[in-house]
């Protein structure tokens, strides 16, 4: 078997696994539904994990799957290489845990099936957008995970939940508008589509406006995506709405796949990073990160709370992705990895104290560390990470990001990123206080702890903090620096990927 | 070059209409409108005068086709902005039994 002949298997699996629980879900019984699904989750993770090792085997550490025998650039082609790669494993590890999360979760909610339905186009539409080689198939997949994404913000449909959704889905939609003109007028410039003939194309033609000005088309449209803080009134109410499997997808994943994976693909890989895009992403970047936080110290619902706080560490990635060194880089892919394991631990956390104790006030709840040790537990694990403690995977990606700052003589940024890791520490100082320290309330005495399936998922997600940080060991590295190397590459990608096709 | 800027014309009143109306019906009116400006962008970039369909035939020689690739584009585009209409519709008769209104301003219960 030719290795390339995974790729298309991260778009078929959620695909069908999609619509085949829809078909079947009226007439089986709840746990076939359930291990079907955490079985095509596992399988993803497999072949994530499965494409690591078949990048290392080739030669020419592209992988390319020309679709239906078409080459590039008349056909579509799907690309893997290191950046994918980092994204595969990152989006299917947490959609894996997330969905045996769930299987315990949902006991709250009366529609599995439309549940599992949604989730898994989502998926679809997020391991698309990782894979694709075609600028239109990226807007395709972007939009497929944008609506599921609307639809499961809503799925409670209770005021607030709609309220939110509503909210998300029209700035989504005037984002998402901005993306298509976008790529209107790159397709009237170049007349491809294919990403690395467009590059080849851009290189070669001498143009005066046009990269700049679909730049910043770009930078409107996935900026929202990626909730960057002028565009990120959306989020706080989206994430802190949605049912908290889906909550820890849409923060820990979903922003930065459709956000921060997108806009780096093309201004990197494209349109070959300028100065000015780089000032312009770290400042949004230091912006999110600092103004953020300081709403999210406010904030007396937990998984507001945590919402802003996602906010503010996709600003540290994209600060460190600005920088456009190899320090720099290294750090906010390392951050991006970090960051969706210990946010969606958080929510996952925050949805096992909802479903033991039904409430989301900090206010309300106290000493709940006697009751539910392992939510306690994991939950401080989580918080140590995000706040950038030793031993943890948090410390080392945002020291990688303080160093790179440093390195390229950016003290403000430096000071500000170690700022906002001091105020991040503060807020889940608060978060421990209230939920898990403090005597027990006379009302709780019944509490017990969460689901074993849930304990599963928040227990995996914690060792992965712990043991995160092994990461940088020069045997794990090529993991990171492989991605490092795509966005370094800048329009080298042309050449890697028709090379790969010629192969 | 006008039509072009037609178009410009047709995306501004949408996106008037998403920022300023208060109703909530008119608001999904100005997305849709935003969605026809950029389709109608769209395949007015791939068009040209006196063109004719990009249909090959025997003994003909194509001289002056019109781009068909924009137009397969647009119907993708169209089938989503459908789909994103529905969607957003469906969820305004929600709000509407939830909150009894279709105003945006009266409609804010999530705050912070």
């Amino acid at each position: 078997m030719l290795t390339q002949n995974i790729i298309p298997l991260f778009v078929i699996i959620p695909l069908f696994s999609a619509f085949f629980i829809s078909f079947i879900g009226r007439f089986v019984k709840k746990t076939f539904i359930n291990a079907f699904c955490c079985f095509s989750t596992a399988a993803l993770l497999f072949f994530s994990a499965f494409s690591i090792s078949a990048l290392k085997a080739s030669a020419t550490s592209v992988l390319v799957y020309t679709i239906g025998g078409w080459k590039p650039p008349y056909g579509i082609c799907l690309v893997l290489d290191g950046l994918s790669v980092l994204m595969l494993v990152t989006v299917n590890l947490v959609a894996f845990l997330v969905c045996v999360y769930s299987v315990s979760y949902m006991e709250k909610y009366t529609d599995r099936t439309k549940f599992f339905t949604l989730f898994f186009l989502m998926l679809c539409g997020m391991n698309g957008l990782v894979v694709t080689g075609d600028l239109f198939n990226l807007f395709v997949f972007l939009e497929i995970a944008s609506i599921s994404s609307y639809a499961l913000v809503a799925f409670g449909t209770e005021a607030e939940e709609l309220e939110a959704s509503f909210k998300y889905a029209i700035m989504g939609s005037v984002a998402s508008s901005f993306i298509f003109i976008g790529i209107a007028f790159l397709y009237g410039f170049t007349s491809t589509l294919n990403m690395a003939d467009m590059a080849r194309v851009i290189s070669e033609k001498p143009q005066m406006w046009l990269v700049p000005f679909v730049s910043v088309l770009f930078l409107m449209g996935f900026g929202l995506k990626a909730a960057l803080v002028p565009f990120h009134a959306w989020l706080p109410d989206a994430h802190s709405s949605a049912p908290a499997s889906i909550s820890a997808m849409l923060s820990g994943v979903l922003i930065k796949t459709l956000g921060i994976y997108a806009m780096i693909r093309i201004f990197f890989n494209i349109f070959g990073i300028t100065q000015a895009l780089q000032s312009a992403l770290m400042f949004l970047g230091a912006l999110s990160m600092l103004v953020a936080v300081i709403l999210a110290l406010s904030q007396w619902d937990l998984k507001r709370l945590l919402a802003y706080h996602s906010i503010s560490q996709v600003g540290y990635v994209v600060l460190g992705l600005g920088l456009g060194t190899p320090l720099g880089i290294l750090g906010g892919l390392f951050h991006l990895f970090n960051h969706s394991v210990f946010k969606s631990l958080l929510f996952l956390n925050s949805g096992a104290i909802d479903y033991a104790v039904g409430t989301r006030d900090l206010k309300e709840m106290s000493g709940l560390r006697k009751k539910m040790p392992v939510t306690a537990a994991t939950n401080f694990i989580a918080s140590m990470s995000i706040a950038g403690i030793p031993p943890f995977n948090g410390f080392f990606s945002k020291l990688l990001i303080i160093f790179a700052c440093i390195e390229k003589g950016y003290i403000g940024y430096a000071l500000a990123a170690v700022a906002a890791s001091i105020l991040t520490l503060a807020s889940f100082m608060k978060v421990q206080k209230f939920a898990f320290l403090g005597e027990l309330k006379e009302k709780y005495a019944e509490v017990k702890e969460a689901p074993l399936a849930m304990q599963f998922s928040m227990v995996c997600l914690a060792l992965v903090c712990i043991f995160g940080g092994l990461l940088l060991l020069p045997i794990f590295k090529p993991f990171l620096t492989s991605a490092a190397d795509v966005l370094l590459a800048g329009r080298g990608y042309a050449g890697g990927v028709f090379k790969a096709v010629l192969r | 070059m006008t039509l072009y800027l037609l178009c410009l014309i047709l995306f501004c009143i949408g996106l008037y209409g998403v920022l300023r109306k208060r109703n909530i019906v008119k608001i999904i009116i100005g997305l849709g409108i935003i969605e026809y400006a950029m389709n109608l962008f769209f395949v007015l970039l791939g068009y040209r005068y006196h063109g004719r369909a990009p249909i090959y035939a025997q003994n003909q020689q194509i001289l002056d086709m019109v781009d068909p690739l924009p137009q397969a584009l647009v119907l993708t585009s169209i089938v989503i902005g459908l789909g994103v209409t529905a969607l957003v519709i469906s969820m305004a008769i929600r709000i509407y039994e939830k909150y009894g209104t279709f105003d945006i301003t009266k409609i804010k219960r999530l705050k912070g």
